[in-house]
């Protein structure tokens, strides 16, 4: 279970998840931020009420980010310790820009 | 001894992540390893369902026990699909920036970074997978 918030202003956009980020919901993550993620040059995302994730969501969050690459920046807020331990047990600290 | 049957299928995700959490809970695992075991057992489940009976389907069977000397978790996942060691796959390089990372190959490289312990063999016609982690 993911609930997903989106909060849109011009061409900024803040994401905040909350539940778990797995095989099943990645799927509506990845949906939800392709839907909205054309113009878009400031992504945020609020992980704060993110429990938990497998390597499913740690895929979205891959693409998301190279495609923000292209198109401006995004970052992680909030990241809670179970979640960050995924993130630095792949390496995904070095190529996720993550603020305390 | 716990045992779940059930076909291996994405869709029956939430009852494998139900059954190891709750057992896990009632077995006084501490709440931070929770998400790590569930997580590991996804990343097992997920790839058997994506490949041990492709493109057919067929059924996985998943044993939770305890035991003591550590306090620990055994979780067995045994399918009867094609034989398939997911431990023989090399490790991706989590050095790499972004862009030459690939999508996908992270999950069973996860599942070996959280769990203690983690076994593969192939006997009597089954893919039979092995995990354990401590749960003090």
């Amino acid at each position: 279970m993911l609930n997903i918030t989106k909060t849109i202003e011009d061409q900024s956009m803040m994401i905040s998840l909350e539940g778990r980020l797995d095989t099943i919901t990645a799927v509506e993550l990845e949906q939800a931020i392709k839907e909205s993620l054309g113009g878009i040059k400031e992504l945020t995302l609020d992980l704060e009420k993110l429990d938990y994730i497998s390597s499913a969501g740690l895929r979205v969050l891959l693409a998301t980010q190279k495609r923000m690459n292209n198109q401006g920046t995004m970052k992680l807020i909030h990241v809670g310790d179970v979640v960050m331990e995924v993130f630095e047990v792949t390496g995904f600290t070095d190529i996720l820009t993550i603020e305390a | 001894m716990y045992e779940l049957k059930l076909e291996a299928d994405s869709g029956n995700l939430p009852v494998l992540q139900a059954f190891i959490e709750d057992h896990l809970e009632a077995a006084g695992c501490p709440m931070k390893k929770i998400p790590q075991i569930s997580m590991a057992a996804e990343e097992v489940f997920i790839n058997i369902s994506s490949y041990a009976y492709a493109p057919s389907k067929g059924d996985a069977t998943i044993c939770m026990e305890f035991v003591d000397r550590p306090a620990s978790v055994i979780i067995t996942f045994k399918d009867h699909g094609i034989p398939y060691d997911p431990l023989a796959k090399a490790d991706p390089d989590v050095s790499l920036p972004a862009e030459q990372r690939k999508i996908g190959g992270l999950g069973i490289f996860l599942t070996k970074q959280v769990m203690d312990d983690i076994a593969y063999k192939y006997k009597d016609g089954q893919n039979i997978l092995t995990m354990r982690k401590s749960i003090i």
